[in-house]
């Protein structure tokens, strides 16, 4: 028995290690400030797709990310963990698109990769911490998915047990084949790099990213396990109009630069006229409402 | 997110040195593994890229992981039930990481599985995993063994045991007993051969680091009635057959993740590893030198560590208004100390790529006739290799006792206490001096290449290489170092006829021969990364006093008061 599984990753500034540059004057990411990274709980996600490899020889990994071309690196971090192959979904018309343009991007790859058994992602990404993408390609595909799982224990008679963590404990469900997982950061972390899966991969590049240099070019069409695959919105087919900023029923207001300066934790006694103060004060000063 | 390779560009610096061009092109056999491994480098510049992305892999597992776990390893320990041993949660953590980054058998061929690494890059791996936790080396490095198995055992058994260490299964090396501890000739584990010519192993084995490995080297008495070396041989023992419980484990002062076991053989079946009667006089020597560059990384990475917590400590610790690394007292603590530790890792890789060049040439010639010229390299290079390998091993353990000791004086009073990492650092390093050899039987393996003259023609050569300008001072030090070194040689050489005289000096001496090197070794460094001038302007004040004071004793002393040093 072996799977085909789709693992979402994405790219991220690294937002665990702000500077004081990290933000631009008005108030948006500054990416050059910030090292790109592979999505935390996109890791952990990985990882439960190279636990059922382990445990079904023969399952078949595949990274799918949307992004810029650079985001091929995010498909050699795959490779040098243990994964088979990755698609870099990438093209202007997805530049600016919300959770809902996103998902549908990646929703419409999934479906020109056609086979898989499980999509996988992390739960949400640190740059946008919404945790939409994973239910919203679900729903685009009609399939049944699992929120919050920490680890995929077993998959037999055509379903995974998927242990999930949800508050104040586990709870562990049963959920047929093809479905979506989101897996949370308090899952197993991910295997480092293998060394020679490193060594293996690590020219493995998108064509975009070796254009110009006829060598690395040449190396990598005679070396097709090197050719990370780059697709775009012609290839799989996706309707423009909800792609990108056009799909993108998110409109930013305004952005607004905060500067936390209550330094200590205050009590509140727990009687009415405290707690109406408190929301009196939270509301004046913008916290809530 | 820590990273040992990233952070330590003393690392880097070692790595590009310019004998590894030659080091990796023989390794490699001028890359011709290329063509059939798809992780095989195509030339030189594609295999220094790959060894410098596996470090840093190394360096993050260490980091992130190996660092991380090494208190909870410490206070857990390894344990024993049932006659087996176990390791703290932890390590088998630490343990998997390695696994699944394939960072066993890195030295191996890639026909078993390995990496082929040369030695160079695969210390630097073992002085980084050693900063993250010493006790974790110990089990981690026991791949060494391997290196012994790919050397002398026959093409069957390393197909069926290679490949199983590169996928990670651990390793032991079975020699001390009871009554063999620095004196292995006394061994007495009986390995007998039945009716059909397979042998079984009987007795009892103690202080055995990782006994409980899933395979194992034994030291054994193959010729009945024999009580000397010439008596054993070397068997391999596969856990899978059973027939070696563990009666205990030792209650230990430090390195406390690492099991120390007492073995019990009953009719446990083993193979023969090469030729009867070879076991201890070649096999169990090759596999010590080897070792003995482990534990030489082990001090450097424990060296390491011991600097970086004292200098942390000392840039946050407050008295009297200010740091305390702003008092002279503590700054020359820790500019010795970083000294020490400099000059010990620059001798550690000049001794690794000695013994990598000697190595592949001893491997090379298994496959084709070593051309004059290369037979000579090979003589050169052993001789080197078997001369610093001792000199690398006791010094350095040295050191990080000394630095060990420093860091916790920095730490002052919180020092003492549990709270901060030296107390760890401390009690690990003290096992450096003296496994694998203590460092009274380091000096034993030296002081021959003392009065042969290897240290001294080897000085000679460092100091025909030309420096800048602004060494020429330093380098008139370290040639008057030398010049005392060759004086204090020369005169203890002159009393030899006096009994226990010579042997009396030989600590100076190796000591001198040894400090003396490593001045040079970083004069050299310099002329790459001038970045490590302080530390060579540090060390060498500190040498130069201490090769004075030997020079001082030897001159001033009478072999007549000897006795006044014999016991009663």
């Amino acid at each position: 028995m072996s799977f085909n599984i789709i693992v979402l990753a994405k790219q991220v500034p690294d937002t665990r290690n702000v500077g004081k540059d990290a933000m631009k004057e008005d108030g948006t990411i500054n990416r050059a400030a910030l090292p790109a990274i592979f999505n935390p709980e996109d890791l952990n996600a990985l990882e439960q797709a190279l636990q059922i490899k382990d445990r079904f020889p023969g399952t078949k990994v595949t990274l799918l990310t949307m992004g810029p071309p650079r985001a091929a690196e995010i498909v050699r971090e795959g490779l040098y963990r243990g994964a088979d192959g990755g698609i870099v979904l990438s093209d202007r018309a997805f530049a600016g698109a919300d959770t809902l343009a996103t998902s549908y991007a990646l929703a419409t790859a999934a479906k020109k990769i056609g086979d898989f058994d499980i999509i996988i992602g992390g739960r949400q990404a640190i740059d946008g911490d919404t945790a939409q993408v994973g239910p919203q390609i679900a729903e685009k595909l009609g399939l049944p998915q699992v929120t919050y799982a920490e680890e995929i224990t077993d998959i037999k008679d055509g379903k995974a047990i998927v242990t999930r963590r949800i508050e104040c404990g586990v709870e562990t469900v049963s959920c047929p084949l093809p479905l979506v997982v989101t897996v949370n950061g308090s899952a197993a972390p991910c295997r480092p790099r293998n060394a020679k899966a490193l060594m293996k991969y690590k020219r493995a590049a998108s064509l975009t990213e070796v254009a110009g240099d006829q060598a690395k070019i040449d190396y990598i069409e005679a070396r097709p396990y090197l050719k990370v695959q780059e697709w775009n919105a012609a290839y799989v087919d996706a309707d423009l109009q909800q792609c990108g900023l056009a799909g993108s029923p998110t409109k930013v207001k305004g952005i607004e630069n905060v500067v936390f300066t209550a330094k200590d934790a205050r009590n509140v006694p727990a009687t009415d006229e405290e707690l109406e103060g408190l929301i009196k004060e939270l509301i004046a000063n913008h916290t809530i409402g | 997110m820590a990273n040992f390779y990233t952070d330590n560009p003393a690392l880097k610096h070692h790595l590009t040195h310019p004998l590894m061009e030659k080091i990796v092109e023989l390794k490699e056999r001028n890359y011709a593994d290329a063509a059939t491994y798809d992780y095989a480098p195509a030339d030189f510049e594609d295999a220094m890229d790959s060894y410098d992305k596996v470090l840093e892999v190394v360096g993050g597992i260490c980091g992130d992981i190996v660092a991380e776990n090494a208190e909870d390893v410490d206070h857990e320990g390894a344990s024993c039930s049932d006659g087996r041993a176990h390791y703290a949660s932890a390590t088998k953590v630490n343990l998997d990481a390695t696994r699944k980054a394939g960072l066993m058998g890195m030295a191996m061929p890639r026909r078993f599985g390995g990496l082929n690494f040369p030695v160079t890059p695969y210390i630097m791996a073992a002085d980084m995993v050693s900063r993250a936790d010493a006790g974790f080396e110990n089990l981690w490095g026991l791949q060494d063994c391997a290196e012994t198995l790919y050397e002398f055992a026959d093409e069957d058994q390393k197909n069926r045991y290679l490949p199983r260490v590169c996928e990670g299964e651990t390793m032991s090396m079975d020699l001390t007993e009871p009554d063999a501890g620095s004196d292995l000739q006394s061994v007495m584990l009986k390995a007998t051969q039945k009716e059909d010519g397979s042998w079984v192993l009987n007795g009892v084995k103690r202080f055995i680091t990782n006994g409980d490995a899933d395979i194992h080297l034994v030291l054994a008495r193959s010729e009945a009635g024999t009580k000397d070396g010439r008596g054993l041989s070397m068997f391999v023992y596969d856990k899978r057959n059973g027939g070696v419980n563990v009666r205990r484990i030792e209650n230990k002062m430090g390195i406390k993740g690492s099991p120390t076991c007492e073995l019990v053989y009953k009719d446990a079946p083993c193979e023969l590893v090469g030729s009867r009667k070879l076991g201890l006089i070649k096999y169990v020597m090759a596999l010590m030198n080897g070792a003995r560059l482990g534990i030489a990384a082990q001090s450097v990475g424990i060296s390491e560590q011991a600097y970086r917590e004292a200098l942390g400590y000392a840039k946050e610790r407050q008295q009297f208004g200010k740091a305390i690394i702003s008092f002279p007292a503590v700054y020359e603590i820790l500019a010795v100390m970083k000294g020490k530790l400099d000059a010990s890792r620059s001798l550690l890789y000049e001794c690794a790529r000695f013994v990598d060049m000697y190595k592949i040439y001893e491997d090379i010639s298994k496959e084709r006739k070593l051309t004059p010229e290369e037979r000579k390299e090979m003589k050169y290079y052993s001789k080197l290799a078997d001369a610093f390998t001792p000199l690398a091993k006791g010094l350095s353990s040295e050191f990080c006792n000394q630095n060990a000791y420093d860091c916790i004086q920095i730490h002052g009073g919180s020092g003492f206490m549990k709270d901060y990492a030296c107390e760890r650092i401390y009690r690990d390093a003290r096992i450096t001096s003296i496994y694998e050899g203590t460092t009274q039987l380091q000096v034993v393996a030296a002081i021959r290449h003392v009065f042969t003259g290897t240290y001294l023609s080897r000085m000679e050569e460092y100091k025909a290489q030309a420096v800048a300008a602004e060494y020429e001072e330093i380098k008139n030090i370290l040639s008057a170092m030398t010049e005392a070194y060759a004086k204090a040689v020369e005169k203890v050489e002159a009393g030899k006829e006096t009994e226990g005289y010579a042997d009396f000096m030989a600590r100076r001496l190796v000591e001198m021969a040894g400090f003396t090197i490593m001045g040079w070794l970083m004069l050299g460094d310099c002329q790459r990364t001038p970045d490590f001038k302080n530390s060579l302007t540090v060390f060498v004040n500190w040498a130069q006093a201490e090769v004075a004071r030997h020079a001082d004793f030897i001159e001033k002393f009478c072999p007549c008061e000897l006795a006044a040093y014999k016991p009663e």
